[in-house]
């Protein structure tokens, strides 16, 4: 049995914070390098140039990418041969948020309760995902995730008769009603199946995944290149001022599902799509 | 076309800006979003005076993250506009000229645009850091408990924006899209 401390833990956390707000991972760096190369409009050209300087000016300044530094989302992999002491995991995630977004000048976005609106002051507490796997490993995975884009996702409780169909016109017409609003190009996050709450869950964990690590269903991997080239269709392009980047990639994770049910999330993501990967 | 202004954007300004334009901005500018725009329009309920100078004003929708030792403020790119839609049009019949966001805005806010021939501009969505480096000064002028949603005044330099709505009521955002729409 492997033993890990909370504040291992808790130390390993604040660094993930500060790491994914000021460095997106290689992949996303690479995507928007492609999609300036590629981009036909000139100020959508102009634009993603703009975010490439962004990027730059961030990892050398130390200002984070964004200033909505997100709310803190994490996924959680307990190998169940694993025994944490010290304290409870959850005090020990969001102490070291508390910690990140303190030292690391990152802005503090949560309210306590959602009516009455007072400001939390240390970005806690954070949305954690726990599941149990085999193993003596803890991999915890941080997103930390932006509102602009967050407020365009959605679900749609699709019937079973509305097939593939279905799931592409929902996927298209959440891309279209985020629009500029979503800080395009963005990276689209999909769950299919599962109840309503295990499709958003699935959209949420689909955009940490790497663009390279591709579905191994076919018809999973043909949606995703068939969606992310119709939604370049659109014409949104980069800050919604047209163009024919509008999406960087489309992740889609699939679950069984019911009888009756053909849930679809689309979880959508700006282009500061920041996720870290830990393992201890 | 490119062209350089300074604020106060008035509207002899506006009426020269056309849905499209790239824009520099240099000035004092105010910085507001949600939580400040509901005390002022609570404050305006109430029959008090707003605490920002409205008159030919810019407002940036924005919350920054915390300055480093030695800077003047931290990330500092524009959000959704959108959120702001209720309160806008009563702060453009008060004579707020420009409004710096990203996204859509309702009909009653364009409305309230070309009534008062004021302009709304989008600022690079998810820049902040790019943008920090316009910002030469920030002082929070009110609701300072509100932390990164206080009333703020910047000196902005050379600060990059595009006309998205006119003063003649042009919508880039529905414009553009269709040069490039292939579906």
């Amino acid at each position: 049995m492997k033993i890990i401390n909370t504040s291992t833990i808790t130390s390993t956390i604040k660094d993930m914070c500060i790491k994914a707000n000021h460095y997106l991972s290689s992949d996303m760096n690479a995507a928007l390098k492609e999609a300036t190369e590629t981009e036909k409009s000139e100020i959508g050209k102009k634009i993603l140039n703009q975010l490439q300087e962004n990027l730059e000016i961030a990892d050398k300044e130390m200002i984070p990418i964004c200033q909505d530094t997100g709310m803190a989302v994490f996924f959680v992999e307990v190998g169940q041969e694993i025994h944490i002491e010290g304290g409870l995991l959850t005090d020990a995630i969001n102490e070291g948020v508390r910690q990140g977004y303190t030292d690391g000048y990152l802005r503090k976005s949560v309210v306590k309760d959602p009516i009455e609106r007072v400001n939390t002051k240390d970005n806690t507490p954070a949305v954690i995902h726990y599941n149990i796997v085999a193993g003596d490993e803890l991999k915890i995975t941080l997103a930390p995730k932006g509102f602009g884009s967050e407020n365009m996702s959605r679900v749609f409780m699709l019937k079973p008769a509305d097939g593939i169909e279905g799931v592409k016109n929902a996927i298209l017409t959440a891309v279209k009603d985020a629009g500029p609003n979503a800080c395009p190009p963005m990276v689209v996050g999909v769950g299919i199946g599962g109840t309503f709450e295990k499709s958003a869950l699935m959209a949420k964990e689909a955009l940490t995944r790497e663009f390279s690590k591709r579905p191994t269903t076919p018809w999973v991997k043909d949606l995703e290149d068939e969606m992310l080239e119709k939604i370049n269709k659109l014409g949104i392009g980069p800050g919604g001022l047209g163009g024919t980047t509008t999406a960087l990639a489309v992740n889609i994770n699939t679950y069984a599902t019911h009888i009756a049910g053909l849930p679809v999330a689309i979880n959508i993501c700006c282009h500061v799509n920041r996720h870290v990967t830990r393992t201890l | 076309m490119e062209q350089k202004i300074t604020t106060p954007i008035t509207e002899e300004v506006t009426t020269k800006l056309h849905s499209g334009d790239y824009c520099y901005i240099t000035g004092e500018i105010y910085v507001a979003r949600d939580a400040a725009h509901l005390r002022m329009n609570e404050a305006l309920d109430r029959g008090e005076e707003l605490p920002i100078a409205i008159e030919n004003s810019t407002i940036y929708y924005m919350g920054p993250s915390p300055a480093r030792e030695g800077r003047p403020i931290g990330s500092a790119g524009p959000t959704t506009a959108s959120r702001m839609d209720k309160y806008a049009p009563r702060l453009l019949d008060l004579g707020l000229k420009a409004m710096i966001g990203k996204g859509k805005r309702t009909k009653e806010v364009i409305d309230a645009v070309v009534r008062n021939k004021a302009v709304y501009f989008a600022a690079v969505g998810g820049a902040g850091a790019l943008l920090s480096k316009c910002i030469k000064s920030s002082e929070v002028i009110c609701y300072d408990d509100l932390g990164a949603e206080a009333i703020r005044k910047l000196y902005v330099e050379d600060f990059p924006v595009i006309v998205v709505v006119d003063s003649e009521g042009n919508n880039l955002y529905e414009t553009a899209i269709e040069e490039y729409r292939s579906i």
